[in-house]
């Protein structure tokens, strides 16, 4: 069969919602663009870790801190369902990690902030993984059958991570004056960050739309941005908090809310390496990398003397 | 083949645009773990069903990786972990011919018997 036939063959498929899976022939494109967008995806459930692990030795109560703690595994989790996602793409796990510590392979942004105080672990849930969610609940249908069941396993864990945020928030916006402007003032510095995850603007590119094509993505970065948005505006009545945007404001014509413009410059220097905390993000994985070698060392050492415990048992 | 991804989304930031950290790591040399792949039973009285993979030195570390991994909210009472080298699949551009001699075998399902509908209890 030619390369075209399979190609017709593939989008037909693709077409009648029946999922790719690892053995199916699929054009080497699709086949890159997977790997490059799931192995980003993974690289931010792990880099994510960071910005939250910085607070589970100061969280304020225990209960906070078990939460946290829980949080946090929950991520390392969603990293490995989907590092195992990119394997099945024919990737080797360690080409994968070695491409982030290089640097040539991309995690989101968002990562690239710092998390100041305790409210900002609340905006992390309530913004940064409500964000999130909208995404990835949209990649449950995805058409690569591994990426899709990452998925689905993933949403189900995730909402309890945007709920604990909220829950942190809610409980600052009840508190003293203090309290209330810590939560003001977290929501302020993330809430725009939160909007550039969605990536940049659809009226960016007049090509035609390759992802939507292949059913990897069902939603443009725009149509997502506007669902968080109306999302979050209804959300931060409840906390009796404001968002940090004079523009935003109810559309009734468009039935949605309007909002003002992201700062563009400011999301590609984040993306580009010059964000607050890109530097230190790296270097704390490649020393986590490096320094948990001899744990690796020691787990094959101590494998290969049961086997050969074993096998002498049974001799 | 001539495509253009220029159109960037969410979790999808082009290599062209990189920039930031470019040192190389040595982490490619060492060799890694074998994968595993892992079976969960939810409960008593059903099947092991496939949910995923992870890599582990061992049998024993397999296991126990499973459960922090794929039970952190009680999904399983039991776990099954296999080397993936080990699984053998069926080839899936075969499959028309592969599964071409049940196609004409209706009578193989119940509903091929047009039965009077007096007939109870069958």
């Amino acid at each position: 069969m030619s390369v075209q036939e399979l190609e017709q063959l593939f989008q037909a498929k693709v077409d009648q919602e029946i999922k790719i899976e690892p053995k199916d022939w699929m054009p080497d494109a699709y086949r890159k663009t997977l790997v490059r967008q799931i192995s980003q995806h993974a690289h931010s459930e792990i880099v994510g870790m960071l910005p939250e692990g910085n607070w589970i030795s100061r969280a304020p109560t225990l209960k906070r801190k078990a939460i946290l703690l829980a949080k946090v595994q929950d991520e390392a989790g969603h990293g490995l369902y989907l590092y195992s996602a990119v394997e099945t793409l024919g990737t080797t796990r360690n080409q994968t990690i070695e491409d982030l510590h290089s640097g040539k392979a991309k995690y989101s942004s968002i990562f690239n902030y710092p998390t100041l105080t305790w409210a900002d672990i609340g905006a992390v849930g309530w913004l940064v993984d409500g964000a999130a969610i909208l995404n990835q609940v949209m990649l449950c249908r995805t058409s690569y059958g591994p990426y899709a069941r990452a998925m689905v396993r993933i949403c189900k864990e995730e909402s309890f991570h945007q709920r604990q945020g909220f829950d942190i928030l809610l409980q600052l916006s009840q508190g003293t004056p203090e309290q209330k402007a810590m939560c003001q003032d977290a929501i302020n510095r993330w809430w725009w960050p939160s909007l550039m995850m969605f990536g940049p603007k659809d009226g960016e590119s007049t090509h035609s739309d390759q992802s939507m094509t292949w059913k990897i993505k069902r939603k443009s970065n725009d149509e997502l941005r506007q669902q968080f948005v109306d999302m979050i505006v209804e959300q931060a009545k409840i906390l009796h908090m404001t968002l940090p945007d004079p523009e935003l404001k109810w559309n009734e014509a468009r039935g949605h809310y309007d909002f003002g413009e992201i700062d563009w410059v400011e999301f590609w220097n984040v993306v580009k390496g010059n964000g607050p905390c890109n530097k230190e993000r790296l270097q704390a994985r490649r020393d986590a990398w490096e320094e948990g070698a001899w744990v690796r060392e020691a787990a094959a050492a101590h494998a290969a003397k049961r086997k050969d415990r074993q096998a002498q048992q049974v001799a | 083949m001539n495509l253009r991804l220029t159109k960037y989304y969410y979790g999808d930031i082009p290599e062209e645009k990189t920039g930031g950290g470019t040192a190389a790591s040595s982490s490619n040399t060492e060799a890694g773990w074998p994968l595993w792949e892992v079976f969960i039973r939810s409960k008593q009285g059903l099947d092991h069903k496939h949910v995923g993979s992870l890599q582990a030195a061992d049998a024993q570390m397999a296991i126990e990786n499973a459960r922090d991994v794929y039970t952190r909210r009680s999904e399983g009472i039991s776990i099954w972990v296999v080397e993936s080298k080990h699984i053998h699949a069926s080839n899936p551009d075969d499959a028309g011919a592969f599964y071409e001699p049940a196609n004409d075998k209706v009578y193989r399902h119940p509903t091929f018997y047009d039965l009077p509908d007096e007939l109870k209890h069958m």
